[in-house]
């Protein structure tokens, strides 16, 4: 039995007076989508930050494919096989969309030399759709092509797991299709793929399980309608007055629940 | 005697403490590091020192037509030839304001020529519980004191105070707010050159200037603000009142030869181990 | 500033060029007078210290207020070394080894530091030296320096060989600045510079390149202190600690275009030329001169001459401009 991609064990990160990850422990096995939701500050991106090694955790392990990472630094890390991409875009202004992509081939995966990852680079922009922008400046992108050169890069690096962070906000309805069409193409590829989005309806089309965050602790993990029908996840999401009004499973607060995540609502 | 090394330091750690304070503001509000302050000190020096001399009038109110002077100098220095690039990033207003300073320098240097002038005060001293207290030194440690205590309850109790802090914190939410940054930058500037102007004042009373030593202010500046943290005037009182004790107290254990260099190597340490300096985080106040 | 990453480097071109400067360089050497012989051997020296702060300041985009620290420790080493009895070319050795270890050190404490502080610290650096220098009589001699011991032959004959020394310097430090700006090396500095969060996590060990272009950089410019060391034959610290060649490097850079390969070596030209040639006669005004082209530069063109003239070459290549629409899909 292969070692699941990625294992957490009691995974905290608390400063100031604030705990914003608070005990997470699960396991992901090779090849899953998983959807990490919640509502915003709930730690989402903390966690992926202390997995990934751009912040310090203060207790607990984090485990890839079996062997422990938990202290190893950011470029190790991502050279181990985990990619990630940014809330906010984080491209190589000054360079081209090519240099951008190329330096997700150079250093992490197989290396190479600068030839083979800018053959490397030219193949991943095809697959996301972006080769004819190869020469412009990364800055010059719109919005949605950055989001796609951004997961250009991080595909560029041969990842096993790979984060997405929010790369979906911002889209219009025909760029999100074509972002989700990736999304399943990368994950058809053989990528474990945990997908940030505090938008559930993207999610939903896309993983057959879902976790939910709240106030950086773990509130739910299991199969998406399971998971939606929790009270504490409903809680979390619409209040405690609307929760206990509604205690009785109901169709109605089913749609509700998805109406006011579709528009992204929730208590701040 | 222990008890007249620290009055000593104190006594010049005030002065420091004023010559720091505007810097600081400066590099708090506008995130630019003024090469020129050092300069500035010793402009408010030599016109401290000519009016009091040409026009013989006492050298606290020749202090205070410098900080008149070099506020209006400091506005229009930044209005028109820093505003420009105050957003530039660090190497370019960094070396920017340093062209303008070897400008300033020069000139200064053509105009006083490098003969070290300074302003003799026959006011004595007194003494008290054995320590020995320069009345010359002890009217610029209330200047100092005075001015800069000033500008703390400005900050906090103007208007104009008030946007500057707001501009400090975040000048994108400021301009949001309807404050006019461009504005306030001017006016920081200017406020930060006139405390310079007043920190040289003062100093002229204390010892020879010329503009030989703008880079020693200037240095000293840094190693105050780093000391307090960068950006706040309570910072740049205790960095001021540190360094005006380490160098009275380092001259007995090091010789006063060492003094600059264990203030700069001090200076390397907190940066390195606590950057926001001993006071805390940049301009909170 | 590569406009295709995989086209070949070494070009027939660029082979003719070479040899055409190296061929003017040393026809120029054995014939031109003393002073002109002076100012070639200090341009070479500029241009080395210039291409060396380039890698750090340039390609990485860290603000190094040190070249007059590094030059100063250089000097001395070799300084000193020298007058210990050690053959010329083991001082300069030993110089360059000193000027890495240094860097080493320095890069280790100040390369955690973020923009402003960084460059404070980096000037701090060169005041502490220069104090320690100053006063650390049993090692450096103290203010009043130390003399070096000349190099046998007719000054002449000396000049010239100082003069080819800097030069093959020069070389040296120019062929390895165009390795570095082609190679992985090279790009990993680019995107530091660019964005150090993503450099992360692209799988770059951010740190250590940084180390790595600290050191080499701080070798390079204690190497040229060495050599500027046995042929002066006297130093003192105000001499090569001095805080003016920190700010002038940095600006002949910008000059030329930071960040570039032509750039150090364009800037630097420009300058010294001008400055031994031309204010030498207004030395009063050196520094005011040198302010005012600080300040033009910086107003006129941040980015240096080597972008300026290349920028109609450089939007054929890489940048066609995106239409009107976005250049979204």
């Amino acid at each position: 039995m292969t070692d699941p991609t990625l294992q957490l064990e009691g995974l905290t990160r608390r400063f100031g007076g604030v705990t914003a990850v608070d005990n997470i422990s699960l396991s992901i096995p090779k090849g899953d989508i998983v959807g990490l939701v919640g509502p915003n500050g709930a730690g989402k991106t903390t966690l992926v930050n202390l997995v990934t090694g751009f912040l310090p955790k203060s207790s607990g392990r984090v485990l890839f494919e079996g062997r422990e990472i938990s202290h190893l630094p950011p470029h190790l890390i991502a050279r181990s096989g985990i990619a990630r991409t940014f809330q906010i875009v984080q491209p190589f202004a000054e360079m081209t969309v090519l240099e951008n992509v190329m330096a997700g081939a150079l250093f992490a995966g197989q290396g190479g030399t600068i030839r083979q990852a800018s053959d490397k680079a030219r193949h991943y922009l095809e697959f996301v759709g972006l080769d004819r922008f190869s020469n412009y400046s990364a800055s010059d992108l719109s919005l949605a092509n950055r989001k796609r050169l951004e997961l250009a890069k991080s595909l560029a690096m041969e990842p096993r797991l790979l984060f997405l962070d929010e790369v979906n906000a911002g889209l219009n309805t025909s760029e999100l299709d074509n972002a989700l069409d990736l999304i399943r193409k990368i994950s058809s590829m053989g990528v474990t793929i945990v997908i940030i989005e505090h938008v559930l309806r993207i999610v939903l089309s896309l993983v057959k399980r879902l976790i939910v965050l709240h106030h950086g602790a773990m509130l739910s993990d299991g199969e998406p309608s399971a998971v939606l029908k929790d009270p504490a996840v409903v809680t979390a999401y619409l209040g405690t007055k609307f929760s206990k009004r509604h205690q009785a499973e109901s169709e109605h607060q089913r749609e509700k629940l998805q109406q006011s995540l579709e528009r992204g609502q929730g208590p701040a | 005697m222990i008890a007249q090394y620290i009055v000593n330091g104190i006594l010049i750690g005030s002065l420091y403490a004023c010559l720091a304070v505007g810097f600081s503001l400066i590099y708090g509000v506008l995130s630019i590091i003024n090469v020129m302050h050092g300069s500035f000190v010793v402009l408010g020096a030599y016109i401290t020192i000519y009016c009091t001399e040409y026009f013989g009038i006492s050298p606290l109110i020749a202090a205070l037509i410098g900080c008149g002077i070099m506020f209006v100098f400091g506005f229009l220095v930044q209005r028109y030839l820093i505003n420009d690039l105050v957003t530039a990033p660090i190497f370019i207003t960094f070396t920017l304001t340093f062209g303008l300073d070897l400008l300033l320098n020069n000139a200064m240097i053509q105009a006083f020529t490098a003969t070290p002038r300074s302003l003799t005060l026959e006011y004595g001293s007194i003494t008290i519980l054995g320590v020995s207290l320069s009345i010359a030194r002890l009217g610029a440690m209330v200047l100092a004191l005075v001015l800069t205590g000033l500008l703390y309850w400005l900050l906090r109790h103007s208007q104009m105070g008030r946007a500057i802090i707001a501009v400090r914190m975040d000048h994108h939410a400021a301009r949001l707010l309807g404050i006019r940054v461009e504005r306030v930058y001017a006016i920081t500037f200017g406020i930060g050159t006139m405390m310079a102007a007043a920190a040289g004042g003062a100093m002229a009373t204390v010892f020879p200037i010329t503009p030989l030593l703008s880079g020693v202010f200037l240095g000293k500046a840094f190693v105050i603000c780093v000391l307090g943290g960068l950006g706040s005037v309570p910072g740049a009182l205790v960095g001021g009142i540190a360094l005006g004790l380490l160098e009275s107290f380092g001259a007995i254990v090091f010789g006063s030869q060492w003094s600059t260099t264990v203030g700069f190597a001090l200076m390397i340490l907190v940066l390195v181990v606590r950057p926001s300096g001993l006071v805390g985080r940049k301009g909170f106040e | 500033m590569m406009a295709d990453p995989t086209a070949p480097i070494i070009t027939p071109t660029r082979v003719a060029a070479a040899l055409l400067v190296a061929g003017v360089v040393i026809a120029f050497g054995f014939s031109a007078n003393n002073y002109l012989l002076q100012a070639g051997t200090t341009l070479a020296m500029s241009a080395v210290l210039c291409l060396a702060w380039n890698i750090v300041g340039g390609f990485m985009g860290y603000p190094s207020f040190g070249t007059a620290a590094f030059f100063g420790v250089g000097a001395y080493a070799g300084g000193i070394l020298q007058d210990a009895g050690v053959p010329l070319a083991l001082a300069w050795i030993g110089a360059a080894a000193a000027g890495a270890m240094f860097a080493a050190f320095l890069g280790s404490v100040l390369l955690g530091l973020r923009g402003h502080y960084f460059a404070i610290g980096t000037i701090a650096v060169v005041e502490v030296m220069r104090e320690v220098a100053n006063n650390w009589e049993g090692l450096t001699g103290g203010a009043i320096g130390i003399n070096i011991p000349i190099l046998a032959g007719s000054p002449r004959e000396v000049g010239i060989f100082f003069y080819l020394a800097m030069w093959a310097l020069v070389a040296a430090t120019f062929a390895l600045t165009a390795a570095i700006a082609h190679s992985k090396f090279g790009f990993s500095l680019r995107c530091i510079r660019q964005n150090e969060s993503a450099a992360h996590m692209v799988g770059i060990a951010v740190f250590r390149a940084k180390c790595a272009a600290f050191i080499i950089s701080g070798l390079l410019i204690s190497l040229a202190g060495a050599v500027y060391a046995s042929m002066v034959a006297f130093i003192e610290p105000k001499d090569v600690f001095n805080i003016l060649l920190s700010i002038e490097v940095p600006a002949m850079v910008m000059l030329g275009g930071a960040g570039t390969i032509l750039g150090p070596l364009i800037g630097a030209t420009i300058y010294i030329l001008l400055r031994e040639l031309v204010w030498v006669n207004f030395i009063n005004f050196h520094s005011a001169i040198l302010g005012i082209i600080i300040i033009a530069v910086i107003y006129l063109m941040p980015e240096g001459l080597v972008r300026r003239f290349h920028a109609q070459a450089w939007s054929k290549l890489t940048k066609r401009s995106p239409s009107q629409s976005g250049a979204g899909s």
